[in-house]
């Protein structure tokens, strides 16, 4: 017979499932607006599908697509390092759900490879061990299949639609990072960073070549992570809120 | 660059960061300064983004549909609307716009 606090476990693992399926399918979803931006930026279907499969981040990958959109080629380099500064964040990420996934190489890089925010978020709101690896490992593996098939749908639409602006697509694209960015608002420095970011890239924009003034404008948050100007006290890795 | 060489180097890059969470000694990444850094870097690059997005024609400052559009979508995320829904909805804004000016 199961003890109690088995049961408990047992409880928990599948409560970590549903919400793993939850968050996922939600996630899902806006892949279709990532395929579409994507291929109305110039990219083409394989290379829409190859961002979703490899870089598998959401905020990356709609950064390329948005310097790409607004640069063109010229604007690559920028385009590069605004996914990687984004992507960041993953590292942190990964030290704080390696010790949940279970060992083996293969497994790790499994791990690493679907380690974003919200395999990460829904993983560390669990409270045994178990609960912690199946939220991670069902989060992260419906995200991924129902992000590369979403994004695949979304550039098949983008690919037919023709004309971007009268879709109102441009807009689109910032409504996007608008909704990856809300739920990191909470606090004052985030707030007080994000002003100034915005600031500073749109005051840059005329002077310099597309795509520069958003890795300019990362400066900000060098310049406030290192001061903790407007923060609050010292604190360990933040929890994986927000979206992809 | 061609466009593949931007799509694998920046794919190579994003998941190189991943991978590097799984072999980098935990000490040196979860410094505080270093995990509030990358936290707040975050925030400004999609700062940014949002406002070379919604302001930025090539290196001229423009303000047309997007703007409002932008605002409808704060406006549903403030009201706990779903992703998918504030991105449609600022989509429509902005193309019922320019189909009426």
């Amino acid at each position: 017979m199961a003890e109690p606090a088995d049961e408990a476990a047992a409880l928990e693992s599948r409560s970590a499932a549903r919400t793993g399926w939850a968050v996922g399918v939600a996630t899902a979803t806006y892949g279709v607006s990532f395929g579409a931006l994507a291929v109305a930026a110039g990219l083409d279907v394989w290379q829409t599908c190859v961002l979703s499969l490899v870089m598998f981040s959401g905020g990356s990958q709609f950064a390329v697509v948005g310097v790409l959109a607004a640069g063109g080629v010229a604007a690559g380099p920028s385009a590069i390092a605004s996914a990687a500064l984004l992507g960041a964040r993953n590292s942190l990420y990964g030290i704080r759900v390696k010790p949940l996934v279970g060992s083996g190489f293969w497994r790790q890089v499994a791990a690493a490879w679907i380690t974003i925010d919200e395999s990460t978020a829904v993983a560390t709101a669990q409270q045994s061990p178990r609960a912690r690896s199946v939220g991670f490992w069902v989060t992260g593996l419906v995200v991924f299949v129902g992000w590369n098939l979403t994004t695949l749908v979304g550039a098949l639409i983008g690919d037919s639609i023709g004309d971007v602006s009268a879709w109102g697509l441009d807009a689109a694209a910032a409504a996007a990072f608008l909704g990856l960015l809300w739920p990191r608002l909470r606090r004052l420095q985030p707030v007080v960073v994000a002003i100034g970011a915005a600031v500073v890239a749109t005051v840059l924009t005329p002077w310099l070549q597309p795509g520069l003034p958003v890795l300019i404008a990362a400066a900000v948050a060098v310049v406030f992570g290192v001061t903790n100007l407007f923060g609050s006290p010292a604190r360990e890795v933040d929890d994986g809120g927000g979206a992809a | 660059m061609t466009v593949w060489q931007i799509v694998l180097l920046a794919s190579i890059a994003c998941l190189a960061l991943k991978l590097a969470g799984y072999l980098v000694p935990a000490r040196v990444l979860a410094r505080p300064t270093t995990a509030r850094t990358a936290d707040l870097l975050t925030v400004a690059l999609l700062a940014a983004l949002i406002a070379v997005q919604t302001l930025a024609a090539g290196t001229r400052i423009e303000i047309d549909a997007r703007v409002p559009a932008l605002a409808v979508a704060a406006i549903l995320y403030a009201l706990k609307a779903p992703f998918i829904v504030a991105v449609l909805a600022a989509a429509l804004t902005a193309a019922g716009i320019r189909l009426l000016t």
